[in-house]
């Protein structure tokens, strides 16, 4: 097994390690339960480490093919055949970045639930599923073909309904996953009746197949709207936005960063659908626009529901419908301008921006959920009113908060300060308005983040607690740790991992080139 | 616990029929790659056999045999060998899940081109997948039976 080997397939081992784990996890959970918790970070480190492997080759040679069950994996079109027929995963700047941030927040997801559900029964269960999680969204980021898209989004998201309702003797626990269940349900009813519609006019199944066949003729508008309603409402886009409080508020805080991330799963295929699927056919400037509308209703919604709200995890869910926007709106812009001659200068940029933020985001948002877990693991509530002075004894905890807190409101020299700004200049060259709208959203972000910080960390000592296990601080330093290097070194973050992602997105051609050839 | 034992003759049936639903449940696994049906359907049949049981015996006489781990470590050693003849595929041949047994001794034939009634031992890897996806089915469908079944009786 060398180095060539392990890079060569690396696309199917970084799918298949963490679904190799998750069937031996409940094995090993009969034997030892400390065999089983050392397993778990064992998989999720060489998984960090297979993902980083490979993006260091995607980002320096291109795209990267992999046929399942082909004589040769890069073999995508059989001999016998026309068109691709075999599973093809096709990992390009973009997929493989994506799949950075799922390994990323896993990693520090289970390291921080080794602590956190000690208490909990079934926690075999639990880390089997957590790996499901992480094989969902590899899945669906990893793929080139639509139908295996649609099995991935429903091992996701029965993996995470589960996940949801883990601490099912809470009733809002099984609410929340019930909600999450019905509107998953739907979206992949919506994603597999509008694969129906393409595959009934192009024989295919193929994402680069279709883009190079698709003509967009009226059946391919339904299946476009059906397929941007389905993963709208999966990554919680304002007005399909009502599962996310539920969902993220009631389930264990390392599940609810994994909720992030699994969200964002489904904003990178629909990004995946405009971009490649569609990609020039699409009428740029209404589509764009629709995008833009989506993100600006769930930034401005998203942060005005925040502000009221009792409940530490319902108002960073809603702080996370608001964060979507952003990043709707800035890819949204870069689709707006795609064939125009703007592109190049400033619709890029926008579309950097927005990308940089759904990694800002996963991982700030990711720190914030895992404190609100910390809050919630010394004091059993999640209500603002009843906590208070807890900066005196929770100290790690509450520097880790700050470090979360200036970062999504966009403070330098954390790393939302970088990604807004670029979404910022290059929203105010098409219109001024939606720089504007941005920036108020992010004022109001900060509002409301400075009320958490007063209720639970300021004030007098009135809570008898503990700082909480390393293993929690651990997970959070994970997190912290990314933050704070993105934030130092924003342009070399940009250039080297950013803007790869940003232009493999916009580059239809070259996706297509890599699966059918010259 | 009598209470949810039915009558002798219920029991009698029920354990008579029990081989033949089984037996009737590996045919469908097995034949997964020349008739409808496949793993799935018959892991279902074949969890459909114990549901039989959960009726005629009552849940808590099957947990006594099956209980509810039991069956989920049946089902992911099922999930277990799909991933590992998908990974035997790297070893063996070129890529994940290619199908190394063609041309071997066992469901290693390749019948005759055009209608012919089917060869079992054909298909290459497919019977494997087909009998990791109906073990898998079987444990976690009667798991998922088994668990509803006793938490419904505990009202009593």
């Amino acid at each position: 097994m060398n180095v060539d080997w392990l890079l060569e397939h690396s696309p199917a081992l970084i799918i298949v390690l963490p679904l190799l784990a998750a069937f031996l996890t409940p094995i090993i959970d009969k034997f030892s339960k400390k065999a089983r918790n050392a397993f778990v970070i064992a998989v999720l480190i060489i998984e960090e480490i297979l993902v980083i492997f490979l993006a260091h080759d995607v980002f320096t040679n291109g795209i990267h093919i992999y046929t399942m069950g082909a004589a040769n994996p890069t073999e995508t079109v059989p001999a016998q055949a026309a068109v691709p027929i075999r599973i093809v995963l096709e990992v390009d700047g973009m997929s493989i970045f994506m799949a950075l941030i799922s390994a990323t927040v896993s990693l520090a997801a289970a390291i921080y639930s080794l602590a956190y559900i000690e208490e909990e029964k079934g926690k075999g269960k639990f880390y089997t599923l957590l790996l499901l999680v992480l094989v969902g969204m590899l899945g669906m980021e990893l793929t080139g073909d639509m139908f295996n898209m649609f099995v991935f989004l429903e091992v996701l998201s029965i993996a995470c309904a589960a996940l949801i309702a883990y601490r099912s003797h809470f009733g809002d626990s099984v609410e929340g996953a019930f909600k999450f269940l019905i509107i998953s349900s739907i979206a992949a009813l919506f994603v597999l009746f509008a694969i129906a519609l393409l595959y009934a006019q192009y024989d295919l199944l193929n994402i680069a197949a279709l883009a190079s066949a698709i003509n967009y003729t009226h059946l391919d508008k339904i299946a476009l709207v059906l397929l941007i309603a389905a993963f709208a409402m999966k990554c919680g886009a304002v007005p399909m936005h009502f599962w996310t409080p539920d969902a993220y508020s009631v389930a264990p805080s390392s599940i609810t960063a994994m909720l992030v991330a699994a969200s964002q799963a489904s904003l990178y295929a629909l990004f995946r659908v405009c971009f490649t699927l569609y990609g020039v056919t699409l009428n740029l400037a209404t589509i764009g626009a629709v995008i833009i509308i989506f993100g600006l209703l769930s930034m401005f919604v998203g942060v005005t529901m925040a502000i009221p709200q009792k409940d530490i995890k319902r108002l960073m869910a809603y702080h996370a419908i608001s964060q979507t926007g952003y990043m709707l709106l800035g890819v949204g812009v870069g689709l707006y301008l795609l064939t125009k001659p703007e592109f190049s200068s400033y619709g890029i940029k926008a579309m950097e921006g927005g990308i940089f933020h759904i990694i800002n985001h996963a991982m700030y948002k990711g720190l914030l959920f895992l404190t609100a877990g910390a809050i919630y693991y010394r004091l059993k509530t999640r209500n603002l009113n009843e906590m208070g002075g807890l900066g005196h004894s929770m100290k790690y905890t509450s520097i880790f908060f700050i470090i979360g807190a200036l970062a999504i409101a966009g403070i330098p020299p954390f790393n939302g300060f970088a990604s807004k700004l670029l979404i910022y200049e290059a929203a105010y060259k098409v219109s001024p308005i939606l720089s504007i709208i941005a920036m108020l959203v992010s004022i109001l972000t900060l509002a409301s983040f400075v009320k958490v910080f007063h209720s639970a960390f300021m004030g007098p000592k009135i809570h008898d607690v503990e700082e909480v296990p390393k293993s929690m601080l651990a997970g959070m330093a994970v997190l912290t740790f990314v933050i704070i290097l993105f934030g130092l070194f924003p342009g070399w973050v940009v250039s080297n991992i950013v803007h790869p992602a940003a232009q493999a997105l916009a580059d239809q051609a070259a996706y297509i080139q890599a699966v059918l050839g010259g | 616990m009598s209470e949810e034992r039915m009558s002798v003759i219920v029991t009698t049936i029920a354990s008579l029929l029990f081989p033949f639903i089984f037996i009737f449940s590996f045919y469908v696994i097995m034949h997964g790659h020349l008739t409808p049906g496949g793993g799935f359907q018959g892991g279902a049949i074949g969890a459909s056999a114990i549901v039989m049981l959960i009726v005629a015996y009552g849940a808590r006489e099957v947990y006594k045999k099956a209980s509810d781990e039991k069956l989920s470590i049946f089902e992911s050693v099922g999930g277990l060998l799909f991933v590992l003849v998908g990974i035997l595929g790297f070893i063996l041949a070129a890529s994940f899940l290619s199908n190394f047994l063609v041309g071997e001794p066992i469901f290693g034939n390749i019948p005759p081109f055009g209608s012919n009634p089917g060869e079992l031992n054909s298909g290459g890897i497919l019977p494997l997948l087909n009998i990791a996806v109906g073990m898998k089915v079987i444990g976690g469908l009667a798991s998922v039976v088994l668990i509803m079944a006793l938490a419904g009786g505990e009202k009593k």
